[in-house]
């Protein structure tokens, strides 16, 4: 017993009309890592939000260290030893990492309000040491990478002496290789005797790390798994209450003539001779390492991002893109890897997020909004991805992730596009979403659009494409056609050089 | 459940209640509030800061903020003023000529905010005090006393019973509402308030949509000028200052957040209503005008905390 280091039980906890958590227990024991798996909506941010003091259960006892605590607020959380890794990391971008990671608790020269800055750097500096970081303790936080953030997060939790962190998506940023470096400081982590909740969609990762894994399921706890007994299918009908055949059901479709075609595109230290085809009808898959330039191509394509030099054909015929509006109006979208900064007016409902890139279809005389017109296509895009709203009158940032994703899809997607360029199309959505996200793109491809799909999974790069192209270090490595390529295949071909 | 229904209707109405229990306090400490004349010097009085509060909605909504339109105000007053101190009968070229003055400087505060990237709070900062200057230089300090009666009528002539400030106050309420509710303009004026990125993603010209906001912004300042310019039969360089605080004040308390994105022309209009109704009641209280500022300051606050804890509570 003495081994349990967190028990949370018959936790319950209501929203305004709606029972988030009922009857859900959680014991953490010392040093394991313990996945926290289930759908979107399914209660898992709510259940560590009350861990972290955030919110306040409506019943239910927290015990941890063997003492029943009643955790009220954040400050109370991190002075029991608890403390948490956001999805969305939240690091000030123009303090040092020092700064950052001291932030809140200063060590102050006796009573003065001056910062013992020797002191900060110094410790900082044993502690980048002791995760083996090669970062300077005085290096500001705006020059790091998404994953040396994330490593700064976590030294800052360990520093705090915390006994438990939670990891919420902690690799939904991250490229393959990054990730493996998480893995490792979870292990050290694990050495030092130190509890992770790691919450992720992504089971492969749950294999490979998890000691443990609890599912919830609509607010309800369904059940814990031994490492021994954690198996995809068992964890996925836990999930989802049913099983899931296939996971990417990508369709043969008979790939027809060109639609769009890049040659040499340029972009000073960015990339350099891009030159790629999309077909109708074909998923081509963009694989390589976060920062390899992927996404800065696509970008640069759509009008979001300069381009120095390279020229585009649209079914044959030469076009230029300076603009996104130049881009939407030709018949080319693109749906952002970054939903809540390029896909959202989160604070707007789903009716004018969904209309927002169609509204010079929508408008009588170009000026009027047409409303009848509005919630017809509106709905109709609705049912067609299946977003799970109230109504269309609600706001963007009430939804799930995944009802989210689908919103800037049915924006996407209302007026028919000819090019269809996706982003990280599944990040941090529930595999449920997953799947009907891949089954409208399969579906959207058999009608003849061509789609072109960055993703940082390579299941769901091998799955889904039908052709691959390979980026490292803005240049294309490699192509693969889909029963070509292995898994291996593509690492080596992104990693080499 | 009753109680979320009790805290929805709250944070719906909140300010209607408001603006209902000042108005009934009021009819029982002044005899003299409730009563056909009292209320229509009120609406005649609001008209000024409710046609520049209407601007400053679409501003608010864009997540910027216009300082300017103060300043404007005399720009138009000494505009329309010199038209008709010199020809007492073209109003129209006065007017048309007082609100282009005004439209012209709110481009020039757009173009600022749209081209180089420079804050709404910066740019309309240094337009304050270059339209402030430009209206002192242009009269070379002086008022232009106005005696055109043709001109009066706009600023102390009826429709009825009805002043004609206030008949062009809810013209104004009518075309702000189908601009910012029907038309995709208004529809891009949310969304760029709201995600400027996402916004020019899904193909908004971003730019272009500040910049005819900046411009609307600058055309209904010049319009309140004029209107006040008539009223009290001068235009005047020095007048006008400190007018836009009491707009973005109405804008504020109707709910519209500084940061983009939000805000609603019922809000707006409650709230420069609100506004109207306090310093008309301290008018009549005889509460001194030093300490009217103070009240004044306090109610605007307690008004928007009070929205705020209705919003939080959910």
């Amino acid at each position: 017993m003495d081994e349990t280091i967190l028990e949370m039980t018959d936790i319950q906890k209501i929203f305004p009309g709606v029972l988030a958590l009922s009857g859900v227990d959680l014991a953490i024991k010392k040093g394991e890592v313990h996945a926290l798996m289930g759908e979107n909506g399914a209660g898992k941010s709510t259940l560590v939000k009350i861990l972290m003091g955030l919110y306040r259960p409506d019943g239910g006892h927290i015990r941890f260290c063997g003492e029943e605590v009643s955790i009220d607020s954040p400050s109370i959380a991190l002075r029991l030893g608890i403390s948490m890794i956001h999805q969305e990391l939240s690091p000030i971008p123009e303090m040092t990492v020092a700064e950052n990671i001291f932030l809140g608790r200063e060590s102050l020269l006796p009573w003065t309000p001056f910062i013992k800055k020797k002191e900060q750097k110094e410790r900082t500096r044993e502690l980048l040491a002791e995760f083996n970081l090669d970062l300077g303790a005085g290096v500001k936080m705006s020059s790091l990478s998404v994953a040396q953030m994330q490593m700064v997060e976590i030294i800052k939790a360990v520093s705090y002496e915390s006994k438990l962190i939670i990891m919420d998506e902690p690799t939904s940023a991250l490229a393959d290789e990054e990730a493996d470096n998480l893995f490792k400081t979870i292990r050290d982590l694990k050495r030092k005797n130190v509890a992770v909740i790691y919450i992720s969609h992504r089971l492969e990762e749950v294999f490979e790390i998890a000691d443990r894994a609890t599912v919830l399921r609509d607010g309800r706890y369904i059940g814990t798994l031994d490492k021994d007994g954690i198996t995809r299918d068992r964890l996925i009908s836990m999930m989802v209450g049913r099983e899931l055949s296939t996971i990417y059901p990508k369709q043969a479709v008979e790939m027809g003539p060109p639609v769009l075609e890049a040659k040499g595109f340029d972009r000073k230290g960015i990339f350099s001779g891009i030159g790629f085809v999309v077909h109708r009808g074909e998923i081509l898959g963009i694989a390589g390492l976060i920062g390899s330039g992927r996404s800065e191509i696509m970008r640069a394509l759509y009008g979001l991002d300069p381009l120095d030099s390279g020229e585009l054909y649209l079914e044959g015929k030469k076009i230029s893109i300076r603009s996104p509006r130049d881009a939407i109006r030709k018949g080319i979208v693109m749906v952002n890897e970054d939903r809540k900064g390029y896909g959202l007016v989160l604070c707007r409902s789903v009716r004018e997020n969904i209309a927002l890139q169609n509204l010079e279809h929508l408008t009588s005389i170009g000026l009027f909004i047409r409303r009848k017109n509005e919630t017809k296509g509106c709905s109709s895009m609705v049912e067609r991805l299946s977003v799970k709203a109230p109504s269309l009158a609600v706001a963007a940032e009430s939804l799930s992730g995944g009802n989210q994703q689908k919103v800037v899809l049915a924006k996407s997607l209302m007026i028919r596009p000819r090019v269809l360029i996706l982003d990280e199309p599944t990040r941090g959505i529930d595999i449920g979403a997953k799947a009907e996200i891949h089954r409208l793109m399969s579906e959207f491809a058999s009608e003849g659009m061509a789609i072109i799909m960055i993703s940082s999974e390579l299941p769901e790069i091998m799955g889904m494409s039908d052709r691959i192209l390979v980026i490292g270090e803005g240049r294309i490595r490699g192509e693969f056609l889909r029963d070509q390529a292995s898994q291996e295949d593509i690492l080596k071909c992104a990693l080499a050089g | 459940m009753t109680k979320t229904i009790t805290s929805d209707w709250i944070r719906k109405y909140g300010l209607v209640l408001v603006l209902v229990a000042m108005v009934v306090t009021l009819s029982f400490v002044s005899n003299s509030f409730f009563t056909s004349t009292n209320i229509i010097n009120v609406l005649r009085q609001i008209s000024m800061n409710g046609i520049l509060a209407l601007g400053m909605t679409f501003v608010i909504i864009t997540g910027g903020i216009d300082l300017s339109v103060g300043s404007l105000v005399a720009v138009s007053g000494v505009v329309c003023g010199s038209i008709v101190f010199n020809h007492p009968n073209e109003i129209l070229p006065a007017v048309a000529a007082a609100v282009f003055a005004c439209g012209a400087f709110g481009l020039l505060n757009g173009f600022m905010v749209k081209q180089f990237g420079v804050p709404g709070f910066i740019a309309t900062l240094a337009s304050m005090t270059i339209a402030r200057g430009f209206a002192l230089v242009y009269s070379d300090g002086r008022p232009y006393v106005l005696t055109s009666d043709s001109f009066k009528v706009i600023g102390q002539g009826y429709l009825g019973f009805i002043p004609i400030p206030v008949c062009i106050l809810v013209v104004v309420i009518i075309i702000t509402a189908v601009i910012l509710y029907q038309t995709k303009f208004g529809r891009y004026v949310y969304a760029v308030g709201g995600n400027p990125n996402a916004s020019k993603a899904s193909g908004v010209n971003v730019g272009l949509n500040l910049l005819a906001v900046y411009t609307l912004n600058g055309l209904l300042a010049g319009l309140a000028g004029v209107v006040l310019a008539s009223r009290i039969s001068s235009g005047q360089p020095a007048i006008g200052v400190s007018y836009e605080m009491d707009a973005i004040a109405a804008v504020v308390i109707g709910g519209a957040s500084l940061l983009g994105g939000v805000g609603r022309i019922s809000g707006t209009i409650l709230g420069f209503l609100i506004i109207g109704v306090i310093n008309n009641g301290l008018n009549l209280l005889n509460v001194s005008s030093y300490y009217q500022q103070i009240v004044k300051g306090v109610i605007i606050a307690g008004a928007v905390i009070l929205d705020q804890a209705s919003k939080k509570r959910s």
